[in-house]
């Protein structure tokens, strides 16, 4: 009878919540990784680029947040019947909108329309 | 409207096949989830309000005059071994050891303390030196964004003492579990949050 209540209460939460020690541990060891090397690069200025430098640490965000997701909050495609999945990719999608529409339309706002922006900024 | 032929009796076999069907709790956790993506939106507006004002410093103080990145690192590694310690919590959750479960969940505990201890000692530094939230839009983008956040690790830190609190006084039921996995992706997701917080606040300002 337990072993069938324990059956049916993993297939409720689908793959929600449990995790392993050893994919706890994966998860925690990429994260330092990935934040170690961030901080690393900005604190030495490793590349002179600063450009480069910011799209390399956005691509180590990224990658981190996935790491995050999976290895943490254990999203695989198939939880909650793939709802959980659904409202994700709804919600990045919300965000991706947001976040360049928002730079995108302001960057040209503040470039087209404030001339003396630029050399207030430079100001002490 | 055929069932109405159908004599009462059979009534109950309709309600018990229902009654399966719905388990306590079973969606309680695509719920939380969807308060998760929402509360996702409410930081996406916070970053993007950060994004746009984050370089009118009204001829005030920079992130390179304010930040102190090594601090920002101890920071990021307590939030991350907080995570890491959570999931040992979970673990000894699921093997049903509630004085494990108990000892994990407070060094967790502590860890959220001590982050945001330093993040409130970052705040106040910053405004003995002048570099309020009223001192320009990138320190009101700042303080709101940051200050969210560190909003939310305090209550996920009250909801952690509640549910210590409740699994002392009865166990690991199954409500409980329910609520200890509810508060997993809660403090995942933070986690999650911070490392757009220390990549686009902390690292990218420093290479402006």
């Amino acid at each position: 009878m337990s072993a069938h209540d324990h059956a049916d209460h993993d297939h409720t939460h689908g793959g929600a919540a449990h995790g392993s020690l050893k994919g706890y541990l994966i998860g925690f060891f990429l994260s330092v990784v990935l934040t170690a090397i961030p901080f690393w690069m900005v604190m030495t200025g490793a590349i002179d680029n600063k450009q480069a430098t910011a799209i390399i640490i956005m691509a180590f965000a990224v990658v981190q947040i996935v790491v995050h997701m999976v290895f943490f909050l254990h999203m695989t495609p198939a939880s909650e019947g793939g709802w959980s999945m659904l409202a994700l990719i709804f919600t990045v999608i919300l965000v991706v909108i947001v976040l360049s529409g928002s730079l995108w339309v302001m960057y040209h706002l503040n470039a087209n329309m404030m001339p003396g922006l630029h050399e207030m900024r430079e100001m002490p | 409207m055929a069932s109405t032929a159908i004599a009462a009796g059979a009534e109950p076999v309709f309600h018990l096949e229902e009654e399966h069907a719905h388990a306590e709790g079973g969606s309680t956790m695509l719920g939380f989830w969807l308060y998760l993506m929402s509360d996702c939106l409410i930081f996406a507006m916070l970053f993007a309000a950060f994004g746009v004002l984050g370089g009118n410093y009204a001829a005030g103080p920079a992130p390179k005059d304010l930040f102190d990145l090594g601090l920002v690192a101890v920071n990021t590694t307590m939030l991350l071994l907080s995570s890491i310690t959570y999931g040992f919590a979970m673990l000894t959750m699921d093997k049903g050891r509630v004085g494990a479960t108990q000892a994990w969940l407070g060094v967790t505990m502590l860890f959220g303390l001590a982050f945001l201890s330093i993040e409130l000692y970052e705040f106040a530094h910053m405004i003995h030196e002048g570099a309020t939230p009223q001192r320009s839009a990138f320190l009101s983008s700042f303080f709101t964004l940051v200050g969210t956040h560190g909003l939310h690790v305090t209550f996920g830190i009250v909801w952690m003492v509640t549910l210590m609190v409740q699994v002392a006084r009865y166990g690991l039921i199954e409500a409980n579990r329910r609520r200890l996995m509810c508060l997993s992706m809660f403090w995942h997701f933070l986690d999650v949050v911070w490392i757009g917080v220390f990549t686009f606040v902390y690292l990218m300002g420093m290479l402006r």
